[in-house]
């Protein structure tokens, strides 16, 4: 059996008194595309930050390719590592957030180069190449010099996600990409997240888009009260939910 | 008045105002220089160091904030030296003034960091940015952005108070314009000709401020 790409045993996370994960656990092997759904407050974002340490956890563990994140065990009690140890960790994933997060002073091209030269020193003329390569991917490639001031939400959402992929993640994840969205805008962001979904791309996805993550995915897990409620296929939870909660909340949904 | 007559003291006495002159923008221009990276320091302290440090920068800011710039120049001449630390009049009005600048541009450089929105942050680290590279590849760039114009304003505001390094003897262009003023009588003259000097100083500030504003204002 290979190291699973993501695995999350009994994770736990508080703001102050409030529990927002309440153990969860999952495991991702290389190439699957899992969606996270579920009632806002429900965890998922918080699960999702957990991932690359922008949010920190209280217990349990979050390991990418084997790997703990933010965290090592030394003679039995759990030391936060060093921030230049959590920096390199956080570069193993990828993500694309809600706001978009494009750096305004920076060029479309500059925004996709600037983790590859800072983080994985890719010399400048290379880190141009690639970075020109993936805007190519996401359909941003003659937008390269624009800065994200001149491009409409659906565009910088793209060159966000170029951005991301561009680091080569093992895992890429996806924070409510196209919430933020005109829903004519929505499409073009659903298509390039797809085409990366279908070239193979290990994919972890907060979404409210229902009909979307029953097309990407291949496990779908609804999450309530930061736990997971129910998980599986996207047929079975989508057309025969077990739970009365999650029956209710897709009746509620736009699915 | 008699402008020709003025024009003429002027004239004459254009070596030793030229001294003055060219003092009031070293001693501005070094000022500026030294008390600005140094302010971003205070900023980033005060925006992000750990609750002791944040104590101490935020003593040392409110403390020279709180001070008269007077006070501050007579303190560094003559305290210094009390404690064993000899400095000209010259370097002790330069290290007032240097401090004076640094506090006012740490209290900007905070102000702006704050504005700046959390998924900047969260974006950089995201593409595995340290600490220092988030700081200075996309918090900094940003902040300056916005701290110019007030920047400017700073720097005119250094360039009035350096002429209060006259009174420990440094010769700026009001203590040449008053050496002159000594020997010519012609004092309503020479105040009003030193004062459109430096109107003029801080007006080329202000008109490079703008044009930098504009180089580096963001497309939208």
């Amino acid at each position: 059996m290979t190291i699973p790409v993501l695995e999350i045993t009994n994770l736990h996370k508080k703001f102050g008194e409030v529990e927002v994960l309440k153990g969860i656990d999952l495991t991702m092997q290389s190439g699957n595309v899992v969606s996270l759904i579920g009632s806002s407050g429900s965890g998922k974002t918080t699960l999702l930050r957990c991932v690359n340490l922008l949010e920190d956890y209280e217990d349990g563990v979050v390991a990418v390719e084997g790997e703990q994140i933010g965290y090592k065990q030394h003679k039995g009690r759990r030391i936060r590592l060093k921030e230049r140890e959590i920096a390199r960790q956080r570069a193993m994933t990828g993500m694309a957030f809600q706001h978009f997060n494009l750096f305004p002073h920076m060029s479309a091209i500059h925004n996709v180069m600037l983790g590859l030269i800072k983080t994985r020193k890719t010399p400048k003329d290379e880190a141009y190449a690639a970075a020109e390569g993936w805007l190519d991917r996401v359909g941003m490639k003659n937008w390269k010099d624009h800065y994200p001031g001149q491009l409409s939400g659906g565009q910088q959402q793209r060159v966000a996600i170029a951005r991301a992929i561009a680091m080569n993640p093992v895992l890429m994840l996806f924070d409510e990409v196209t919430s933020a969205l005109d829903p004519e805008l929505v499409s073009e962001v659903l298509a390039v997240v797809k085409d990366l979904a279908s070239d193979g791309m290990t994919m972890l996805l907060v979404t409210h888009e229902m009909q979307f993550a029953h097309d990407v995915s291949d496990t779908v897990v609804f999450m309530q009260d930061g736990r997971i409620g129910e998980q599986g296929p996207p047929e079975q939870l989508f057309h025969n939910p077990k739970s009365e909660r999650l029956a209710a909340f897709l009746k509620n949904s736009k699915f | 008045m008699d402008i020709m007559q003025a024009l003429d003291a002027i004239w004459s006495a254009r070596w030793p105002l030229l001294d003055g002159f060219g003092n009031t923008i070293l001693i501005s221009a070094v000022s500026i220089l030294l008390g600005t990276p140094l302010g971003v320091g205070v900023g980033l302290i005060l925006s992000y160091g750990n609750r002791v440090l944040r104590f101490i920068v935020r003593l040392y800011s409110d403390f020279l904030r709180g001070t008269p710039v007077f006070v501050l120049i007579l303190a560094c001449f003559y305290i210094l030296s009390i404690v064993g630390i000899q400095l000209s009049a010259f370097q002790a009005g330069v290290f007032a003034l240097t401090l004076f600048c640094s506090s006012h541009v740490g209290e900007i450089v905070q102000g702006a960091l704050k504005t700046i929105p959390k998924g900047q942050t969260e974006a950089a680290k995201s593409v595995g940015l340290t600490f220092f590279g988030t700081f200075f590849s996309v918090l900094l760039p940003q902040a300056l952005r916005m701290i110019l114009p007030t920047w400017v304003t700073t720097a005119t505001e250094i360039v009035k108070a350096s002429t209060l390094l006259s009174v420990i003897g440094v010769v700026e262009l009001l203590l040449a314009t008053q050496q002159v003023i000594s020997r010519t009588y012609l004092s309503l003259e020479l105040y009003f000709f030193a004062g459109l000097v430096f109107f003029l100083i801080n007006f080329a500030i202000e008109k490079a401020g703008r044009f930098v504003e504009r180089k580096v204002s963001l497309p939208n």
